[in-house]
């Protein structure tokens, strides 16, 4: 199951709305548009041959600089039988960060998504119960994105300018 | 999820009840977050039908530290000991997987005899792990006397991890590249004790335990759960091989020269809480196996090859100290490490490594600058919890207890 | 006699501290290992880990308080009875240690008053066995009436027990 057998596979059902072919450190990786992220999925679980059936990982990065597609969902998927890895990544603005949730073929993608809700403010669409996870939930917004600072600001005994900040 | 507002505190806003609880006939018991036998900050909130488990609300993030978030500030080597309190029981090992997911970012290629002294650490920290596991599993189904007695093995891991990198639990062992010293005579030494005298221990605490009227009564058929379910909730490790897919991250994608070794991976069948105690304990055997013939390997080496313990890279290695003080381009690359001003290449790259508890993963995307741009977790406890509420139900609340201790749930892990 | 009787109170109050592991990271498998045979804790009369804090005596934090697990905290510490003592185990206990984030409280001197601090990360058992130590001083030289006296009352104030 080499690379290029799966992108064939992937470039025959959906053509050329999968852009961003590339392979960093021997990893497919492509992007699809966010609509179709389910119908992805759902594919290369049905295949015979490409049978990508296990959620590896799930989670999201934020690109303050790239207008109208800050936040990329990124999805890690395995296929344990032949022992394929592939990255495929979903964009979507920051305005409307929709995105169909995984959970109804991935049991994993339940706190995975909630994760990437709490840290980045992704609204997955479908999710049985999206609310933060990690955080405590008075927490109005969303840590991980670039403008928020790591350090709690109300705190007292820290100074920052004896800490180097 | 209905949140019922009346009968809760103003510090439990957070906490999320099951619908409808509060009107139907079961006891809601809340399984809170200070709790002796949950091994960690986890809260759930049971229903109870009497003493049978009807449903059940996990909730977590009591130990959030934000990681991730601490990582985008720290240059790659400062990033270790944030890696060590992730499992906190096994540090060497993500310690290790995050030295090889920046060796494979920066294309640092390391000699055999410093992958053998990795195999070496990462099995010891793997036994030291199971070790806490099982005995725990002891403890909380009553047994006390099987931890006692294996927690003085522990004590003699912890003095070989000493002598490498000085400190015995959050160890910060290794840098990218290789290990910050020669192993001395002294740590092979512990390591021979070791070897010599664990097996006799570990063969005493299987006698107490594995076919133990009482410990098998209690553990068999608690907290099961099918191959197919265990896929798709994304376990990994042993608790998925006791569910009977024999998927180890060591055989399908090898590291640090696992390809040179010869172990078994041990398969459960039902995947309930006797089959995960019996698969830790013969990963541990096959451990202390793969031990032995990475020391034999070791001795092997000799002349000048025995004395090698890092890969030759100046960029990311510091240079030993006589050569600061005499080469200019030593003290050179000696600056740029310390204070942090190597550029690290642009890149992303996902690196996985056979945890304790399952495949921990590093997503690692850098944009060309001093820290990573992102880097996230990929943490097996996080993704195996999402099925405790449904391992438990129907079970009895003590059932509950054996099964959160038998997965081997670490609250460090879990948050992050 | 008050003083004599004070004394074998102190004597036996120092000598039977019930501790309370309010474990929550990597501390807590440091603890793990100063309870079980090779640095003992049970000889110094802690043999008897209580888990309720009503029974028990001394409550030993150890390991990182986020801000979401504060309030639990606080309220295992306000159910616990007088006289009680609180030691903060490891770095992240006293001062947040090397979190300094926007989820973890920095030092659980943010929310309960206490005694001895342990610094380390982790502090090795050895380390931990000075600290409860250093609470059986404390307790020696407590006298009866400590927990009665004003002073005591406004410290408490400051963190807002009543």
């Amino acid at each position: 199951m080499t690379n290029e057998a799966i992108q064939l596979k992937l470039t025959e059902k959906f053509g050329d709305q999968l852009t961003g072919w590339e392979e960093p450190y021997g990893m497919l990786t492509f992007t699809a548009p966010k609509e179709l992220n389910l119908k992805v999925l759902q594919f290369l679980y049905d295949d015979e041959a490409l049978k990508f059936q296990f959620l590896t990982d799930l989670q999201a990065v934020h690109y303050p600089d790239n207008k109208g597609a800050e936040l990329a969902v990124v999805y890690h998927l395995h296929n344990l039988v032949d022992n394929c890895r592939i990255r495929f990544k979903v964009f979507t603005a920051i305005q409307e960060p929709d995105v169909y949730s995984a959970t109804a073929l991935y049991q994993s993608a339940n706190f995975m998504e909630r994760e990437t809700y709490d840290f980045f403010g992704v609204n997955f669409i479908g999710h049985p119960n999206l609310i933060r996870i990690l955080n405590v939930d008075e927490m109005d917004y969303f840590p991980l994105r670039k403008e928020f600072p790591l350090e709690d600001q109300t705190r007292i005994d820290k100074d920052d300018d004896m800490f180097g900040r | 999820m209905k949140l019922n507002k009346q009968v809760m505190s103003e510090t439990a806003e957070h906490i999320l009840l099951p619908e409808g609880s509060i009107e139907k006939q079961t006891t809601t018991l809340n399984l809170g977050p200070t709790h002796p036998a949950t091994h960690g900050v986890f809260q759930n909130i049971v229903e109870l039908d009497g003493e049978r488990i009807v449903k059940a609300t996990s909730t977590v993030g009591y130990i959030h530290r934000a990681f991730e978030k601490l990582a985008e500030r720290r240059p790659l080597f400062q990033i270790t000991p944030i890696t060590d309190r992730l499992n906190y029981c096994s540090s060497p090992l993500n310690n290790m997987g995050w030295h090889l997911t920046c060796e494979k970012l920066l294309g640092v290629k390391t000699p055999k005899r410093v992958d053998y002294l990795r195999v070496i650490i990462m099995e010891l920290s793997r036994i030291s792990d199971h070790l806490i596991c099982n005995s725990i599993v002891g403890v909380d189904s009553g047994a006390y006397t099987g931890f006692l007695y294996v927690m003085q093995y522990r004590e003699l891991i912890y003095e070989i991890y000493e002598e490498v990198c000085g400190s015995r639990l959050t160890t910060n062992i290794g840098r990218i590249g290789g290990f910050e010293r020669n192993f001395t005579n002294a740590a092979f030494e512990k390591l021979e004790k070791f070897l010599k005298e664990y097996p006799g221990v570990l063969k005493e605490f299987e006698n107490l335990f594995t076919r133990n009227r009482i410990f098998m009564d209690r553990t068999i058929g608690c907290g099961p759960i099918a191959a197919e379910r265990a896929l798709n909730y994304g376990f990994t490790g042993p608790n998925l091989r006791a569910a009977g897919v024999d998927y180890d991250v060591r055989v399908h994608s090898p590291y640090s020269s696992y390809e040179d070794f010869d172990f078994v991976i041990p398969v459960g069948k039902t995947g309930d809480s006797y089959d995960r105690f019996l698969v830790r304990n013969e990963e541990m055997w096959q451990s202390l196996s793969i031990i032995k013939q990475a020391w034999e390997k070791i001795q092997s080496f000799k002349g000048a090859e025995a004395e090698v313990f890092h890969a030759d890279t100046p960029a990311y290695y510091l240079p030993e100290k006589k050569d600061v003080y005499t080469k200019m381009e030593a003290l050179i690359y000696h600056f740029k490490i310390i204070m942090g001003e190597t550029d690290i290449p642009a890149g992303e790259v996902y690196h996985s490594i056979e945890a304790a508890n399952g495949e921990l993963g590093f997503y690692l995307i850098s944009d060309g600058g001093r820290t990573p741009y992102r880097l996230h977790f990929r943490r097996p406890c996080f993704i195996y919890y999402q099925a405790y509420p449904e391992m438990i139900k129907g079970g009895m609340l003590s059932d509950a207890i054996i099964t959160m201790s038998s997965l081997n749930l670490i609250a460090g892990e879990l948050d992050a | 006699m008050a003083t004599n009787f004070e004394k074998v109170v102190s004597l036996a109050r120092k000598n039977s501290i019930w501790p309370l592991p309010f474990a929550t990271s990597c501390c807590g498998i440091e603890f793990m290992a100063t309870a079980a045979s090779h640095y003992d804790l049970a000889r110094f009369g802690a043999e008897r880990m209580s888990f309720s804090p009503r029974q028990c005596d001394l409550i030993l934090v150890m390991g990182t308080i986020s801000k979401k697990m504060g309030p639990v905290l606080r309220q295992v510490y306000l159910q616990m009875a007088e006289p009680r003592w609180v030691m903060a185990v490891g770095a992240c206990a006293s001062s947040g240690g090397i979190f300094d984030t926007y989820s973890v409280l920095q030092g659980i001197d943010q929310v309960i008053p206490v005694d001895v601090y342990v610094p380390g990360c982790p502090p090795r058992p050895e380390a931990i066995l000075d600290g409860f130590m250093k609470i059986q001083e404390l307790v020696n030289a407590e006298g009866l009436r400590r927990r009665h006296s004003d002073q005591y009352k406004s410290l408490l104030a400051g963190y807002g027990i009543q």
